[in-house]
C-alpha cells in the first residue's frame, strides 16, 4: 500500500511564485517570509515523497465558466505550467502519476466521490507555487504530482465537510494500492485574504490562529464551518481554505504538527505553512 | 430579475461570485479568459474596441472594459481572476488591481497591506 508520509498546508500565492522567477526573495519586503521555509524544505527532503498529490483551485486557466467541475482529478503523464494571462510561469513541467492516479479515481468514485477526470490541463500558480515554496527551484521537481483540483472560484465551493470525507476517502484509496509509494498530501490556498471589492485587503489572524489550532487537534469542528463565516471572517477568496481541509482528511484522527510558519502580508494575503504527520 | 436574497449578502463590501454573477457576467468572463492566448492579448490591444465585438457585452460591461472600471467590471459580473487577465494586459499587479476596487491609491493599499491589511471589524 501507499503511505502517507505527511501533510502539508500551503497558500498559494502567485506572487510568492513572481519572487521566485525573478529571484527578488532576498529583497527587504521578501527576505523575512522566504527564511520561514528552510525547516519545510528540509522536511519534504527527509521525506522524500514519490508522490505529491496535490489539492488546489484553477484560476481560469484549464477551466472557464464552459465547465466547472467540483472536483477535478488529473490523470496525465505531465501537465504543463498554464499561461494565466501574462505568460506561463518558468517552472518545470509536472510530471504525473497515470497509474496510481486512475487507481485513485477508480477508489474514489467507487467511494461515492464523483470526480471528473481529466486527462489533459495545463496547471497554474495554484499548483505551482506550493511546489516552488516546498522545493525551491529545481530543473525539474523531484516526485511526481497528481493534481486534484477543486472549485473555489464559482460560489459554492464544496463544503468542508465534503472536503474533509474526501480526504477520509482519500486515505483508503491510496491504502489500497499495490504500490508502496510514498506520499505527501498537500491542502493549498488561503489563508485569510479578500481580492476583490471595497473590503480587498482583509486579514484575519485571529480567525486564522483558530483554524490552524482546531485543524490540528479538532478537524471535525473545522469541517463544520459554514461557507458564510469563511466569507465573512476571512474573506472572498479565504474560503479556499476548504482545500487544507482534504489534506487534513487523509491524515489519522491524531495528527503530530512537524512546523507552522505564517506571515502577514504576501502581497493581499495572511501566508501559512504547516506540516502534519500522523500522530 | 427577481432572485432571493442570501445570507452573504450583508457583508460589506464584496461580491460574492454566485450564480446571479455568473449568469450576469458570463460573456464578460468569455471575454477574459481568452485573453489567456498570446495572440488574443496582441488582438485586443491592437484594437480594443474591435476585439470586444467578438463578444456579446452589453454597454455597461464593454465601457467597464474599456474605461477600465475595475470595480465596475465585478459589479457588472466580471470574476476577479478573470478580470486579473484584464489587468495583466495593462502591466497591473494582482495587488494594483485589489487596491483600485477600493478607492485607495496603490501606495496607500500597499502600505494598509504591510501594516497588516483591512481589520475584519468594521470598515477598515
Amino acid at each position: 500500500m501507499a503511505r502517507i508520509a505527511g501533510g502539508v498546508g500551503c497558500s498559494h500565492v502567485p506572487a510568492v511564485g513572481a519572487a521566485i522567477d525573478k529571484g527578488r526573495t532576498a529583497e527587504p519586503y521578501w527576505a523575512p517570509y522566504f527564511a520561514k521555509l528552510d525547516r519545510a524544505r528540509r522536511w519534504i527532503a527527509e521525506v522524500d515523497p514519490d508522490v505529491c498529490v496535490v489539492v488546489y483551485n484553477d484560476h481560469a486557466s484549464a477551466f472557464s465558466l464552459e465547465v466547472i467541475p467540483t472536483f477535478a482529478l488529473g490523470l496525465a503523464d505531465e501537465f504543463p505550467p498554464a499561461d494565466e494571462g501574462y505568460g506561463p510561469r518558468p517552472v518545470p513541467v509536472v510530471r504525473g502519476h497515470p497509474e496510481l492516479a486512475w487507481h485513485l479515481a477508480e477508489s474514489l468514485i467507487l467511494d461515492e466521490f464523483d470526480l471528473t477526470l481529466v486527462n489533459e490541463m495545463p496547471v497554474d500558480h495554484g499548483l505551482t507555487v506550493p511546489l516552488s515554496v516546498m522545493f525551491g527551484q529545481p530543473e525539474a521537481w523531484p516526485c511526481a504530482v497528481i493534481p486534484l483540483c477543486v472549485n473555489v472560484v464559482q460560489y459554492p465551493p464544496p463544503t468542508g465537510h465534503r472536503c474533509y470525507r474526501l480526504g477520509q476517502a482519500l486515505r483508503r484509496a491510496l491504502e489500497s494500492y499495490e504500490g508502496d509509494e510514498r506520499v505527501v498530501v498537500f491542502g493549498t490556498g488561503g489563508m485569510s485574504h479578500q481580492l476583490q471589492s471595497e473590503r480587498a485587503g482583509l486579514i484575519n489572524v485571529d480567525f486564522d490562529t483558530e483554524f490552524l489550532d482546531h485543524l490540528v487537534d479538532d478537524p471535525e469542528a473545522v469541517a463544520a464551518i459554514p461557507h458564510l463565516d469563511y466569507l465573512r471572517e476571512a474573506g472572498s477568496e479565504g474560503i479556499e481554505l476548504v482545500m487544507w481541509l482534504v489534506m487534513r482528511g487523509a491524515l489519522g484522527p491524531r495528527v503530530r504538527e512537524v512546523y507552522r510558519a505564517t506571515h502577514v502580508p504576501t502581497s493581499n494575503t495572511h501566508n501559512g505553512l504547516l506540516i502534519l504527520e500522523d500522530a | 430579475m427577481a432572485s432571493r436574497r442570501r445570507d452573504y449578502d450583508d457583508i460589506p463590501g464584496t461580491i460574492v461570485f454566485d450564480g446571479r454573477q455568473s449568469r450576469r457576467g458570463y460573456a464578460l468572463n468569455k471575454f477574459l479568459m481568452s485573453l489567456n492566448q498570446p495572440a488574443n492579448r496582441e488582438a485586443f490591444k491592437a484594437d480594443e474596441a474591435g476585439y470586444l465585438d467578438r463578444f456579446r457585452l452589453d454597454d455597461e460591461q464593454r465601457e467597464a472594459v474599456l474605461e477600465r472600471q475595475w470595480l465596475r467590471l465585478l459589479q457588472v459580473g466580471g470574476n476577479v481572476y478573470y478580470t486579473y487577465k484584464l489587468a495583466a494586459c495593462d502591466g497591473m499587479t494582482f495587488q494594483d488591481l485589489a487596491g483600485a476596487q477600493t478607492g485607495m491609491t496603490p501606495e496607500d493599499f500597499a502600505a494598509m497591506m504591510r501594516d497588516g491589511g483591512r481589520s475584519p471589524q468594521g470598515g477598515g
